[in-house]
């Protein structure tokens, strides 16, 4: 008993750990088709900012605090200048965006190297997330807990954001049918940056969410990018909600899997699973359905 | 359509990008055919005419690896300028030529065969990951040339050309498992990377356990570089074993150890040994996350044996105060030492008459008095368990009395004979 409810939450958080990492995706890949390879690395950059953060304020606790909306603003603002620079180049071209953003997320690599160092940092987690609480004799990490909060936070504010105001509704406006959009007044360059700077954001956040439970280092995020489009693939490209449901059933099922077996073999049956999903409904769980005629 | 990228496009690209992104992470898989390919006969070009005679280290400075290289390359590089500040070798200065790895095996076999066939060393020294070793082998005998290779590993090897200074299974592993054995453990648990050393050495701790009488509660590896620990870390718990043995590599240590004491557990109700961090990994685990836990090597940087005080010091002004010296550091230390007392002996840089005079060649080192075994080509070596102190540095709580000789195939232990195979 006290073992399924450790494994079920083990699972859940799993869940809102992917979550995390796959909302910011799920505006920039599915929203605007980019295939940003960079979005791990955005993470790591939201990673290095929780780090710097609390060089600076030396409270871990008042650091985390400020590090995650300090962490959304250089998650953003580097995807802002990625979108400026190079990606508004490229819409329509998904696979140019791969090599492009694949080659940006090296330089990033290296240039955190450059900048922390080769070796994994220490980013404290504050005194009143260590330990855990009691749920029926099962220890549930409160660092855990932390994130399974933050990333609802981070879901309720997302939608809130897309469904109940203007700047949502042009955003889902030039998603459903750009030309239309921009007939209508929309400014669709516009829109796009704003939607890359929060997607971007949102991967920043991840970043600070993760010092919590791994290792800050610059290959932090070549651990999250690969099964943060896994989710977004799986959960229907686009769909908000597909993300939600296809994370919590990836990580309740791979820690279910990874119980049952092992961590490698875990890995290769959550894969087959998709595949064979994908295979069966490969317009992932939702698909979107628009009236554009391309 | 806006969204032009259907799934079925994107399955192919989801692997293109997993592809590129394995890729990226550094190729585990070497060919060690046609790095071999590119050696010559053998004829040796080294040239000791003049007054100095080449080296060449061999290091990871980019890439996964350049985390741990670049320390034993630092390392390296104080034994050259110390030897070379001391009169050089046979009279010769030491002329250092170094080549990155870049976490690459077939990268070190290339680079390797360059400083053997191009540069004419005398030695190389340097490699630090199993399989970087096995690829870089077959150049060095094809060569007949020589490898200092300065880290512990799995044992089960044994090359003429190659001389072992880190320790091999029976100086770090199996003496662990004897002070756990001491301490009263009854029950171990498991944890590794899924790859050649922890598999390799777990073979050995449960042949081991089973010969005397330990139980081994679960074995479970995680995926390299996994950070994802929570179902690992529940069966360890529910495991309720008297300790955890602990062949995790790299970042992966970082995710266990903040998931481990997460769940309650610390290093007084399950210790956990682990045999890959070192004084240097400590503060990128954090040391609030392994303060307590126990370490099995042969060297530690508060070892208080003058060679050691003088290697730290001499370490910490030329690096700074703030660096640290670990196990792989001294043992490269070391192995250029060793080098150069086998070139003494032997009145020659010539790789036959290195190598035959090798057998007994012995160095009083930071970590005790070395002396290395023609047989198998390693060295004896002082184990010792070490706890991480409040510092970040590690005590020593439990050494050997004596050296222990290197047995790489386990040919001594009645218990490993079917391990060898």
């Amino acid at each position: 008993m006290e073992l399924l409810i450790g494994q079920m939450f083990a699972g859940l958080s799993l869940g809102s750990v992917l979550l995390l990492a796959a909302l910011g995706l799920s505006l920039t890949f599915g929203q605007m088709g980019v295939i940003n390879m960079a979005h791990g690395e955005f993470m790591m950059a939201g990673a290095y900012t929780a780090f710097v953060v609390q060089r600076a304020i030396s409270d871990a606790g008042v650091s985390l605090l400020v590090s995650i909306p300090a962490g959304f603003l250089v998650g953003g603002v580097l995807g802002l200048v990625l979108e400026a620079v190079l990606l508004r180049r490229m819409y329509h071209r998904p696979l140019d965006t791969l090599l492009v953003t694949f080659g940006v997320a090296l330089i990033l690599q290296q240039a955190a190297r450059d900048i922390f160092g080769a070796p994994s940092v220490d980013v404290r987690a504050p005194a009143w997330l260590q330990g855990n609480i009691e749920l029926l004799g099962a220890p549930i990490p409160l660092t855990r807990l932390f994130i399974l909060g933050l990333s609802l936070v981070c879901l309720a504010g997302l939608v809130l954001l897309l469904k109940a105001t203007p700047l949502g509704r042009r955003i889902r406006a030039v998603v459903l049918n750009r030309d239309l959009a921009e007939t209508s007044g929309v400014s669709t360059r516009r829109s796009d940056q704003l939607t890359f700077f929060i997607g971007s954001g949102l991967a920043g956040i991840a970043g600070v969410a993760v010092t919590l439970i791994g290792s800050t280092s610059p290959y932090l995020g070549t651990n999250y990018i690969v099964d943060a489009f896994l989710v977004v693939v799986a959960g229907g490209i686009g769909q908000i909600k597909g993300a939600v449901i296809a994370a919590f059933s990836l990580g309740v099922l791979q820690s279910v899997f990874e119980y049952s077996t092992t961590a490698s073999i875990g890995k290769v049956l959550i894969l087959i699973v998709i595949v064979v999903f994908l295979q069966l409904r490969p317009q992932g769980i939702f698909s979107l359905k628009t009236r554009s005629l391309a | 359509m806006r969204v032009s990228v259907t799934n079925r496009a994107f399955l192919p690209l989801a692997a293109a990008a997993m592809a590129t992104v394995l890729a990226g992470c550094g190729s585990q898989i070497a060919d060690p055919a046609s790095a071999g390919s590119t050696a010559s006969s053998g004829t040796s070009c080294v040239d000791t005419s003049g007054s100095s005679v080449k080296v060449g280290f061999i290091n990871s400075l980019s890439g996964t690896m350049a985390i741990s290289e670049s320390t034993v390359f630092d390392s390296l590089t104080l034994a050259a300028e110390e030897i070379n500040a001391s009169g050089g070798v046979l009279g010769k200065k030491l002329e250092v030529i170094s080549e990155d790895g870049a976490s690459e095996p077939t990268k070190f076999a290339e680079r390797a065969g360059k400083l053997i066939q191009q540069d004419c060393t005398a030695a190389v020294f340097g490699g630090w990951t199993s399989s970087s070793r096995k690829a870089m082998l077959p150049v060095f005998e094809a060569n007949d040339a020589l490898l200092f290779y300065p880290v512990q590993y799995e044992g089960l090897e044994s090359s003429k050309n190659i001389f072992y200074t880190g320790a091999t299974t029976n100086q770090q592993i199996i003496p662990a498992l004897d002070y756990l054995a001491e301490q009263g453990t009854k029950s171990l648990f498991l944890v590794g990377s899924d790859y050649v050393f922890p598999r390799t050495a777990n073979k050995i701790i449960q042949a081991y356990a089973e010969a005397k009488g330990i139980e081994v509660l679960g074995e479970e590896y995680a995926p390299l570089g996994s950070t994802e620990f929570s179902t690992i870390v529940n069966k360890v718990r529910d495991s309720k074993a008297d300790a955890v043995f602990n062949t995790l590599n790299g970042d992966s240590n970082v995710a266990f150890f903040r998931q481990y004491k997460s769940v309650g557990l610390t290093a007084d109700t399950m210790p956990v040994v682990s045999v890959s961090i070192a004084e240097e990994e400590v503060p990128g685990v954090g040391l609030d996350n392994v303060q307590g836990q126990l370490t099995a090597w042969d060297y530690y940087q508060t070892l208080d044996t003058p060679a050691n005080k003088k290697f730290v010091a001499a370490f910490k002004a030329k690096f700074g105060s703030e660096r640290v010296t670990s196990d792989p550091m001294e043992a490269a230390y070391t192995s250029l030492y060793l080098w150069k007392a086998m070139v003494e002996k032997a009145g020659s840089f010539e790789v036959d008459k290195v190598q035959a005079a090798a057998d007994g060649v012995s160095f009083e080192a930071p970590e005790g008095m070395v002396t290395v075994n023609g047989e198998n080509n390693h060295i004896t070596k002082t184990p010792r368990i070490g706890k991480i102190n409040a510092d970040g540095l590690i005590d020593t709580v439990w050494s050997s009395p004596e050296a222990v000789e290197p047995d790489p195939f386990l040919a001594t232990y009645d218990w490993a004979k079917d391990l060898a195979k």
